[in-house]
């Protein structure tokens, strides 16, 4: 799309869902009611593994108001889904209630069913279960899985020679812990049943992939299957694929024959709806002593639930195969079973954790050669994607770096430890890449251009809070010349014509061709109807004699001819043109088969170390991303601002902690669960560098949601050793590491 | 959450005389009063505490701070944690209260929990807060502890007992015992005044028994007892984030500096105690010393000689060290 100065793409255009989200009347899965409903409430195990004993519902069931229990063997059939279906994606495969056995604490035992939600509370409270309990494992060493049975992800070259003889070199290990997803809006499922047919109101970031889950594991045809989502509280990757308390939602609204309304509590979501895993990873890199990358080598494990009832892979080698040029690399990974609940992608899964570790070792790697951590990433850019032997369609790392260390200050950089201050403040300055991969996959949109001179868009894809809505009206504006008060965007709904997850970061790329083409066949459409229909100018005219501008059509040789489509339709007696475009993914495609695609980034950080009180903070954020061209100014600054801040809690906040007694999370709640409040917000500097890709499509705009969270923990090491010379391989930074390790310190600068 | 009768009083003695009707004002009480309800409601949700009636005394006028005639300040139970913070009786001549207030929960809590409240705030101790837990002496007397053995980095190291190492929450408190505040409670028609310092109870063996609460015991004011002529006091709260989250080692510091010596010093510790800890081995250290880092290390090092750190929290020992010499340092310098 050729796009002028005065295009609306690119522009900081304000959300146009905005209002309804202000004013309170933005229709949450949650606030669907529906008369004669009732409410679920789960009943959640309090062993880590074992077997049920006795589950006694008894009093429960005859307390006020209370309509059914569920449990294990008084259930309607939940069934497994189709295993490795693409269409059909779920991590915690295993039904709900399918069996007695204990897998992890928290699992849903039982689910008390009433009128009100108080009365079902009061009933689940009242569920008595005993258990055999055995002894689960929790253990948060991952040793177990670096072993013979590790899958090999990438190799090139000899690795295992060359860092045996390479002269510089670093083996490291790293750890992430788990983080639990807490968007403010709870997992909620409101399921309604009409005799034949599913209408499910459900929190999820994929209605197409949920319609296909629930089909199979309610047993009924896909048609019979409608999933509506209008809004999102957030999902960050929590709410990609269904968890268990769709399914008893489903089957105990048709059960009842009544609305079922299921909204989790805080400690459910530790448990029964995601997180992403704990990781251990193994670096190894060599170098020549002037500097260049010879060898690198990252192995992990993650942890995944007990496999039987899911099995889940963190991806942290995502970058690792290209993000350097080495000629000798492998990765090589793992999946070690605990009793936890089932992982499921966090924003940026994979890569984010990987970075941490990888951006790390570069930083240990640069300090051991003696050489500058920006120049040091800067002598080992690779030319093309290594691991393919394929160009990139479009990387421009190199300037990241280089804009971002003179955003920064990088030049005033002193790498003694310590050495910097502000006062009584040690200042610690801390650099880290980030890659995030680029894409496309499939999507269909229809537009219609109406009557009444308003566009309606229809795409079964979602908005989760990240500004979608406002993407499509700006893309139909751009083909239309509309402004976006009279563009519809109509998303959240299985009904319409299939669109991709809100995941990975690809939407954006691909929804644009889909929407694209959809405005164009149905131009096509409406002048065609222009030189057809009686009463216009342009009767008898060919249609490509017209053009579409500003909402006028008009004959291209003359601008006075111009006539509001809604007059042509009107005095056709046509309610609307329409149009539907297709999207492909890039991977088969032909032309761009051989091109790798992915984002790039730098983050340059500084963090401020009070050693007499063991205080740090993160205070300043320069951060240089390349995503292609930004779509939207606003709702991408939002994306990459607020993934610093998830950033800064992951560096130095965020875990969730099992007792390791009985693989109970502790810390279950928002006020224990350490996020970064607004208190903990550095200043965030965000440039983007907006060179376009265009061939991942015709706008150049790759995705934005992920990628500003990748490498920033690390920055934030980097820094802090900087500051302390204390290397903390193991996240979140906490204070008592840092008193314990910062040498000489308890005695110093009280 | 269990049902419950919800009544509202409109009068302190009418208040009273429903709680009269409880069993115990403490763990496990029948009847409990509301306020801001910032730790009741949210306990009530957790099964935690189950009364059978809420008495609700947010109509209460007990909302007004004023200055006595003896220039102490009488702060009554109803006056909210962010307008006592903002008092400007209190930002003037009681910093460490102002300071203490603002570093707890978040502006939404401060604008609803109350004075009275904060004083009876219960602990964060995950292991209290979890029925899935059936052994919390706190809870349930003579169960066991939990926490003891499991994940308990932030759980006291000082006051702590071999039945509970729960901390006591309080930012709001370890100021006022600095200050050595009064309570003033009602019961009936008969009214008691408490000296803070005597106003909680180390767990011991009854941890289930947290202050010197009885049924019908209503406390309708706090009295600061006059500033001392010349002292400067200081808050100082350290923690993981910079906001809403509970002290890992916070220290009040009430001191008065006479030329070269310290004349008095009043040092309580919060985040560290399983209740506010007043601590007179660091006062005793500190009165009559010179005001310099050997003395403010000797009495961080007297007030930590007891703790008794558990698996999760020996940095707390240090932690509040260094919270203690920073807090004297910065309010003399």
């Amino acid at each position: 799309m050729a796009t002028t100065p005065a295009s609306i793409i690119g522009r900081a255009v304000p959300r146009i869902d905005g209002p309804l989200k202000t004013s309170g009347t933005a229709k949450y899965s949650s606030d669907h009611n529906f008369p004669n409903m009732v409410y679920a409430v789960p009943v959640c195990s309090t062993i880590g593994k074992g077997r049920i004993r006795r589950l006694d519902s008894s009093a429960a069931e005859v307390m006020p108001g209370v309509v059914r229990v569920y449990r294990h063997g008084k259930v309607p059939p939940i069934y497994r889904p189709i295993p490795h279906d693409r269409t059909a994606r779920i991590d915690e495969s295993r039904p709900p209630f399918e069996d007695e056995r204990i897998y992890y604490n928290g699992q849903y035992v039982a689910l008390a069913v009433a009128d009100s939600y108080e009365h079902a509370k009061a009933a689940a409270g009242a569920v008595k279960v005993e258990y055999d309990a055995e002894t689960p494992n929790v253990s948060l060493d991952l040793s177990d899985g670096f072993n013979d049975s590790m899958q090999e992800e990438s190799k090139r070259g000899d690795v295992d020679a060359a860092f045996a003889s390479a002269p510089v070199k670093i083996d490291e290990t790293y750890v992430t812990p788990v983080e639990t997803h807490n968007p403010i809006e709870l997992h909620a499922s409101v399921a309604t049943w009409d005799g034949s047919r599913f209408v499910l109101y459900e929190t999820t970031q994929a209605v197409m992939n949920h319609q296909a889950v629930m089909a199979q594991m309610l047993g009924v045809p896909r048609e019979n299957v409608q999933i509506v989502m209008k809004f999102l509280g957030s999902g960050f990757g929590g709410k990609l694929w269904p968890w268990p308390q769709a399914m008893l939602a489903a089957v105990a609204a048709r059960d009842l024959n009544r609305p079922v309304k299921l909204v989790i509590d805080r400690s459910m979501m530790f448990t029964c709806a995601g997180h992403r895993p704990r990781t251990q990873q193994r670096i190894r890199l060599g170098a020549t002593p002037d500097g260049k990358l010879v060898s690198l080598e990252h192995d992990y494990a993650n942890h995944s639930s007990i496999s039987t009832v899911g099995h889940f892979r963190e991806n942290c080698g995502e970058a690792t195969p290209f993000l350097y040029s080495t000629p000798n690399l492998r990765v090589r990974s793992n999946v070690v079973d605990r009793n936890v609940g089932t992982p499921t992608p966090m924003r940026g899964p994979g890569a984010v954790p990987g970075l941490f570790a990888l951006e790390s070792g570069i930083d240990e790697l640069a300090i051991k050669l003696k050489m500058d951590p920006v120049q040091f990433r800067l002598m080992n850019e690779p030319k093309l994607d290594e691991s393919k032997g394929m160009p990139f369609s479009s990387r421009h790392l190199k300037e990241c770096l280089t804009q971002g260390a003179e955003k920064f200050g990088w030049s005033a950089y002193k790498p003694e430890i310590g050495s910097m201050r502000r006062g009584d403040i040690t200042l610690g300055w801390g650099v880290a890449s980030c890659s995030w991969i680029a894409g496309r996959g499939a999507c269909k949109a229809t537009l219609s251009l109406r009557d009444d001179g308003t566009a309606r868009i229809a795409c079964a894809t979602q908005d989760i809070g990240t500004g979608t809505y406002t993407v499509f009206a700006q893309v139909v504006s751009e083909k239309t010349g509309l402004p976006l008060h009279k563009i519809d965007v109509v998303l959240g709904n299985s009904s319409l014509p299939p669109g991709p997850t809100s995941g990975g970061s690809m939407v954006t790329g691909t929804v644009i061709p889909a929407i694209i083409q959809a405005a164009d066949a149905a131009i096509r459409q409406l002048l065609t109807v222009a030189t057809t229909a009686s009463d216009t100018p342009f009767q008898n005219r060919k249609p490509e004699e017209l053009v579409l501008t500003e909402g006028r059509i008009q004959l291209k040789s003359d601008a006075a001819s111009a006539v509001p489509f809604e007059t042509i339709l009107k005095r056709a007696n046509i309610r609307t043109a329409e149009g539907e475009g297709n999207s492909g993914p890039n991977s088969t495609d032909p032309q761009l088969r051989n091109y790798s695609f992915h984002s790039f980034g730098a983050h340059f950080l500084e963090v401020e170390w009070d050693a007499g009180i063991a205080r740090l903070r993160v205070s300043r954020v320069v951060t240089v991303i390349d995503v292609g061209r930004i779509v939207n100014l606003k709702a991408a600054r939002n994306q990459v601002e607020g993934a610093i801040v998830m950033g800064v809690g992951m560096g130095m906040l965020e875990r969730t902690i099992y007792d390791p007694r009985n693989g109970r999370p502790v810390n279950n709640n928002v006020a224990d669960y350490l996020m970064a409040t607004n208190a903990d917000c550095p200043e965030i500097d965000v440039t983007f560098l907006d060179y376009p890709d265009k061939l991942l499509n015709e706008v150049g705009a790759r995705g934005v949601g992920e990628i500003g969270l990748a490498g920033v923990a690390a920055a934030i090491t980097n820094a802090t050793y900087h500051a302390t010379g204390v290397r903390v391989r193991e996240l979140p930074i906490r204070l008592e590491t840092l008193m314990e390790q910062e040498k000489g310190s308890t005695t110093r600068r009280a | 959450m269990i049902d419950f009768a919800l009544s509202r009083a409109s009068s302190p003695a009418e208040a009273s005389e429903q709680a009269a009707k409880s069993k115990t004002a403490q763990q496990g009480a029948q009847v409990r009063y509301v306020a801001g309800g910032t730790t009741l409601i949210d306990l009530m949700k957790l099964d935690v505490e189950t009364p059978v009636r809420v008495v609700d005394i947010n109509r209460l006028e007990l909302a007004r701070t004023e200055r006595q005639p003896d220039g102490s300040l009488r702060i009554g139970a109803m006056v909210r944690n962010a307008d006592l913070a903002h008092d400007p009786n209190v930002v003037r001549d009681y910093p460490v209260l102002s300071q203490g207030l603002l570093s707890g929960a978040t502006g939404q809590l401060r604008n609803m929990a109350t004075t009275g409240g904060n004083l009876l705030q219960r602990t964060r101790c995950s292991y209290f807060r979890d029925l899935a837990y059936a052994e919390c002496n706190k809870r349930t007397p003579g169960s066991g502890c939990s926490a003891i053995g499991g994940h308990n980095r932030t759980h006291a190291i000082l006051g702590t007992s071999e039945h509970c190492i729960a901390t006591h929450p309080s930012d709001m408190a370890v100021a006022m015992m600095a200050l050595e505040a009064r309570i003033h409670i009602l019961n009936g028609q008969s009214e008691r005044e408490v000296p803070i310092g005597e106003f909680y109870l180390l767990p011991g063996n009854t941890p289930n028994l947290e202050n010197v609460l009885k049924p019908g015991d209503l406390i309708t004011y706090v009295t600061l007892p006059p500033p001392v002529a010349g002292a400067r006091s200081h808050y100082l709260k350290l923690r993981d984030r910079a906001s809403y989250e509970f002290a890992l080692a916070s220290a009040a510091v009430v001191i008065h500096v006479d030329g070269e010596r310290i004349r008095k010093a009043r040092i309580a510790f919060g985040g560290v105690g399983t209740r506010p800890w007043r601590s007179p081995e660091a006062e005793h250290a500190l009165e009559g010393k010179a005001a310099d880092e050997a003395t403010f290390r000797a009495a961080a090092d007297a007030a930590l000689r007891n703790a008794k750190p558990q698996r999760d929290n020996a940095f707390k020992v240090e932690l509040a060290k260094r919270c203690l010499i920073r807090a004297l340092t910065t309010v003399t310098t």
